[in-house]
């Protein structure tokens, strides 16, 4: 969305009225915290174009208040979609934040479930325990990870169906309220959809996390690398990024949460390694880096090797 | 007859952007809001039945005035009051409490007199509305 033309329509609609946008944004002080975005989360360029879109919205209907245009509250739940590991709850967490400083949810807390949470193990349990829920989560978001476990096509008289019309229910009528954001792994979630038209049509803001490329996911472990005090030596960077290109074509590989685990792994080897001479004197550089032999005893390379 | 208890009692009854406001204010004092409601009002009736337990680890008062809604539309025709409960010094004690629902029409108390030896006389005072069984007493079904 262009940020000038929807600038030029509102001047136009009250002229006597001068709207300096610039000092608007930077009062709210989004942009610093889409630059935080930007900077923090590699990759995602989808997800941030979308992202930076409902941010502009958000201003310009901030603005449109003040002016007194009445127009509805935007709904604002969205569905996250997406492989393992592309950052769907991070987002979740940093869009609570923007909607917050923009003043469309009041407090700004983040409440994580998933269907236990939710839904009830006996009859007349399930009502309550969405509506707790729910009330922790007003004027906040309600995260709701796996969604698409909320529905079992196999049981009709599962207790999920009716935690749904609860959240359906509270999705329109409190938009003011709370903010949804449902996640899942793209088929599941379009299955779900598909399963329960009324969620989709209460969502304004569908939005697909892309997979990491091996630049992206390189640049990743280095951020993570460089956030716990570790890096890599030359050598070691080699390694992991013949790592990545292995690792990704495996079964169950899930971006960057497979990174993190690999990650750790290979700290555990380097502590071992640094552990079994006990008699040599460790430099601070000998703690923080991370050395190829430490990548190549991955089993992935132990794989690959058998195999070809 | 008004009936007046607890916070509030002398204003005028308070409207749900009020109620939203003082409630707000528990909650960032980081108390528990409960609702409680009742057909027999009289003073000394320390037990109000609860309105499902009291809200715990709530951020924003919509969450209590969704309850609220709730109360008023099955117990509209009785008193409902919400409490604060702080627990600050490790057990729950009543820091707030006001009305926030009462029935339209209130006939008030009446006063016995009970004359006891010795030209004593002790008082009692009695609900009209409590002649009436539970449930029935203002009205309702």
């Amino acid at each position: 969305m262009s940020m000038a033309a929807v600038a030029h329509d509102v001047s136009e609609a009250a002229p006597t009225n001068k709207i300096d946008l610039r000092r608007e944004f930077n009062e709210v002080g989004i942009g610093e915290v889409l630059d935080q975005l930007d900077r923090e989360l590699i990759g995602l360029k989808p997800v941030k174009t979308r992202i930076r879109e409902i941010a502009s919205l958000l201003l310009i209907e901030r603005i449109r208040k003040r002016m007194n245009l009445t127009s509805d509250v935007p709904t604002l739940h969205m569905s996250f979609t997406g492989n393992p590991g592309t950052g769907k709850t991070t987002v979740a967490l940093r869009i609570a934040s923007i909607l917050h400083k923009l003043g469309f949810v009041r407090r700004g807390q983040v409440v994580s479930v998933t269907r236990d949470e939710l839904v009830g193990q006996y009859i007349g349990h399930t009502a309550p325990k969405t509506k707790e829920i729910l009330k922790k989560a007003m004027g906040g978001v309600l995260f709701i990870d796996e969604a698409y476990y909320l529905h079992r096509p196999d049981n009709e008289r599962d207790y999920g169906q009716e935690a749904i019309e609860i959240l359906l229910q509270v999705m329109e009528s409190q938009r003011e309220d709370l903010v949804v954001i449902l996640a899942g792994y793209g088929d599941r979630m379009d299955k779900f959809f598909a399963s329960n038209p009324g969620f989709r049509s209460r969502i304004a803001h569908h939005i697909d996390f892309p997979d990491y490329t091996d630049d992206e996911l390189l640049a990743i472990a280095e951020r993570m690398l460089r956030d716990i005090n570790y890096k890599f030596s030359p050598d070691a960077r080699e390694a992991f990024i013949r790592y990545i290109g292995l690792r990704k074509v495996q079964p169950l590989f899930s971006n960057a949460r497979s990174i993190r685990n690999a990650l750790d792994r290979i700290r555990l080897r380097q502590a071992n390694r640094l552990v079994a001479d006990l008699d040599s004197v460790l430099t601070a550089d000998d703690i923080i880096s991370l050395e190829a032999s430490d990548v190549f005893a991955s089993r992935v390379f132990l794989k690959a090797s058998s195999g070809a | 007859m008004r009936i007046t208890q607890g916070c509030f009692s002398f204003l005028p009854d308070l409207t749900d952007e009020q109620i939203s406001r003082q409630v707000q204010y528990c909650l960032e004092k980081g108390w528990a809001v409960n609702i409680e409601f009742t057909d027999d009002p009289h003073p000394r009736n320390n037990f109000w039945e609860m309105w499902g337990l009291p809200m715990f680890d709530l951020r924003d008062a919509a969450g209590v005035l969704m309850e609220l809604t709730e109360c008023r539309k099955v117990y509209g025709d009785r008193y409902i009051r919400l409490s604060a409960f702080d627990s600050s010094h490790g057990w729950e004690s009543v820091r707030l409490s006001f009305i926030v629902n009462r029935p339209k029409d209130e006939p008030g108390f009446r006063l016995d007199r009970h004359e006891v030896a010795g030209r004593n006389i002790r008082y009692t005072t009695m609900p009209y509305a409590a002649d009436r069984p539970e449930g029935r007493r203002y009205g309702g079904s």
